[in-house]
């Protein structure tokens, strides 16, 4: 399965390394990273691959939430199919 | 990869724009639950429920977390009570208590369908079950009532309009101190859909299948952001803009509908195409009517900017679902709609309007809070106008109103959560519709035909 992570709010120093971690450490393999800034705010959207995650779903969502809140960051982790429904006939 | 900007639109509407699934309905079939011995009814109905619908809460915060996006609503619909009551006989409440226990063992929002079909006359069962509809809805939290008592096939039973007005005064005064909370969850319909997903009129048709998912969109606010970046289109530009936005909103309820499908192995059944409003800032139609240029929701123009964009939304969702149904429409209840509120409280908003406005939208004079002293003929009267323009139009229409006992125009009432607030709204009282609504009897089915 495929989710995708979204990242937004004020960029800073080591935002990717932070989210790549915790990507890391729970057997979650980054596919593709898009970002963009604009005026000072990061939008970093990451495909990635959840099928050997090593925690529950809910657990992984919890703690990039988590991790979003103590950098100030809207950090969001949803299910690809979502945006492939809303956006793709 | 999907397209950045793509994946940040849908990021907004549910960050910034309060894009939800309202809710996920299973309708269950309580059929095969009846029995002469109304305890042993009850038992089966609980042991029903409880089997079917013991995992409807966790698959819905799991599909929650899983892609998202909020459902705000867990709820269970079930077969007209009235049915079940007919075949036991005894007092009908105590299948409200049993209903409740369903509701509380599985952790549901509400159950629907503490109900009667008699639009063409009562039959056994159902006049007891609407008599008892006062006590149900005031000794029991999450338990809502619906009674249809017209069609455009078989008219308008106004026997059962008389009752109903005298049973929606009851039941506010019953519940005068929660806020006449009772009439909140009891609606009156004409032409009932089956498969309503939505409260507090859903109920499981005796056409459906004996165990269904029905899933209810929202997303005034989306359409409302989405109208803002289109200050100066003319309405075409406007239809095709909402059109769009209901599309998008739809494919998600057709993906949350056929995934809680397939994790509680039960059918999927309908998308309902609702625009619901919530009080929150932000997820008003009101506003959206605004946004296309009425200085207020209520003044002229209302009802065409409604009518716009309530077959844009229609228009629009169709093709996103695999099924629609249910109310499929812009919804007005007053209460729950922070721009009509404010409409209503400013004077802008008035019921003559509402009622013009029901018959361009999805349901009906929703959510409107009435002054206390209004004489059960004239809430009769109510109903029997906003059944008329359903039976006429073949569409369906309900009213929902509040009797504010003990409170007059200019005061108002606070139910709290998603039912809002609202102002007492004035009505016609200086002249009595009574000899109208006592000569009882039925307003025979319209043409068909000669429509003009």
């Amino acid at each position: 399965m495929k989710t995708i992570i979204s990242v937004i709010g004020k960029d800073t120093v080591g935002i990717i390394s932070k989210v790549s971690a915790v990507c890391s450490k729970y057997n979650v393999n980054i596919v593709d990273i898009t970002q963009s800034v604009l005026q000072d705010i990061l939008v970093m959207v990451m495909l990635t691959e959840i099928s050997e995650l090593s925690c529950s779903f809910s657990d992984f969502s919890d703690e990039m939430k988590q991790l979003g809140t103590n950098l100030g960051l809207d950090i969001r982790v949803m299910h690809e199919d979502i945006f492939n429904s809303m956006h793709r006939i | 990869m999907i397209n950045i900007n793509d994946i940040m639109e849908t990021v907004t509407m549910i960050s910034h724009e309060n894009l939800d699934i309202r809710t996920v309905t299973m309708g269950i079939s309580l059929l095969d639950c009846a029995d002469s011995d109304i305890n042993k009814s009850c038992d089966k109905i609980y042991e029903k429920i409880t089997r079917l619908a013991g995992n409807l809460v966790k698959v819905g915060c799991d599909i929650e977390k899983e892609y998202g996006i909020p459902i705000i609503n867990k709820r269970i619909s079930v077969t007209p009570i009235a049915m079940l009551a007919a075949a036991s006989g005894g007092d009908p409440v105590k299948y409200a208590k049993a209903l409740q226990k369903a509701a509380d063992a599985t952790g549901v929002n509400f159950i629907g369908g503490y109900s009667a079909l008699v639009h063409k006359g009562f039959s056994a069962g159902d006049e007891n079950l609407i008599r008892s509809i006062p006590e149900a809805l005031s000794i029991t939290n999450n338990i809502c009532s619906s009674v249809n008592i017209g069609s455009t096939k078989s008219g308008i039973n106004m026997d059962a309009v008389k009752l109903m007005g005298q049973i929606i005064r009851q039941s506010a005064a019953l519940t005068k101190d929660k806020n006449c909370i009772g009439p909140a969850k009891l609606v009156v319909f004409c032409n009932a859909p089956e498969d309503n997903p939505f409260m507090a009129g859903a109920f499981h048709g005796t056409g459906e299948p004996d165990c269904v998912i029905h899933v209810g969109v929202s997303g005034p606010g989306v359409v409302h952001s989405a109208l803002k970046r289109c200050p100066d289109g003319d309405l075409g530009d406007v239809a095709e803009v909402i059109k769009r936005t209901a599309f998008k909103i739809t494919r998600m309820g057709q993906l949350v509908g056929t995934e809680a499908s397939k994790r509680l192995g039960v059918p999927f059944g309908i998308v309902d195409l609702s625009l619901a409003p919530t009080p929150a800032v932000g997820d008003s139609v009101a506003r959206i009517l605004e946004e296309m240029g009425l200085e207020s929701c209520g003044t002229h123009g209302t009802t065409a900017a409604l009518a716009l964009l309530n077959d844009a939304v229609k228009k629009g969702g169709v093709m996103a679902s695999s099924s629609v149904g249910g109310l499929s429409g812009a919804f007005i209840p007053v209460s729950e709609d922070a721009g009509m509120i404010e409409a209503a409280r400013n004077g802008d908003l008035k019921i003559e309007k509402l009622e013009a406005m029901t018959a361009v939208c999805s349901v009906g004079l929703d959510m409107i809070v009435i002054p206390g002293d209004t004489p059960c003929e004239t809430i009769s009267a109510i109903i029997a106008d906003e059944a008329a323009i359903g039976m006429v139009n073949s569409k369906t229409t309900a009213v929902r109103v509040i009797p504010a006992i003990g409170r007059k125009q200019g005061e108002e009432l606070n139910f709290g959560g998603l039912l809002g607030e609202g102002p007492v709204m004035p009505l016609n009282l200086d002249k009595s519709p009574a000899k109208f609504i006592n000569r009882g009897g039925r307003i025979p089915a319209p043409m068909q035909s000669l429509k003009n």
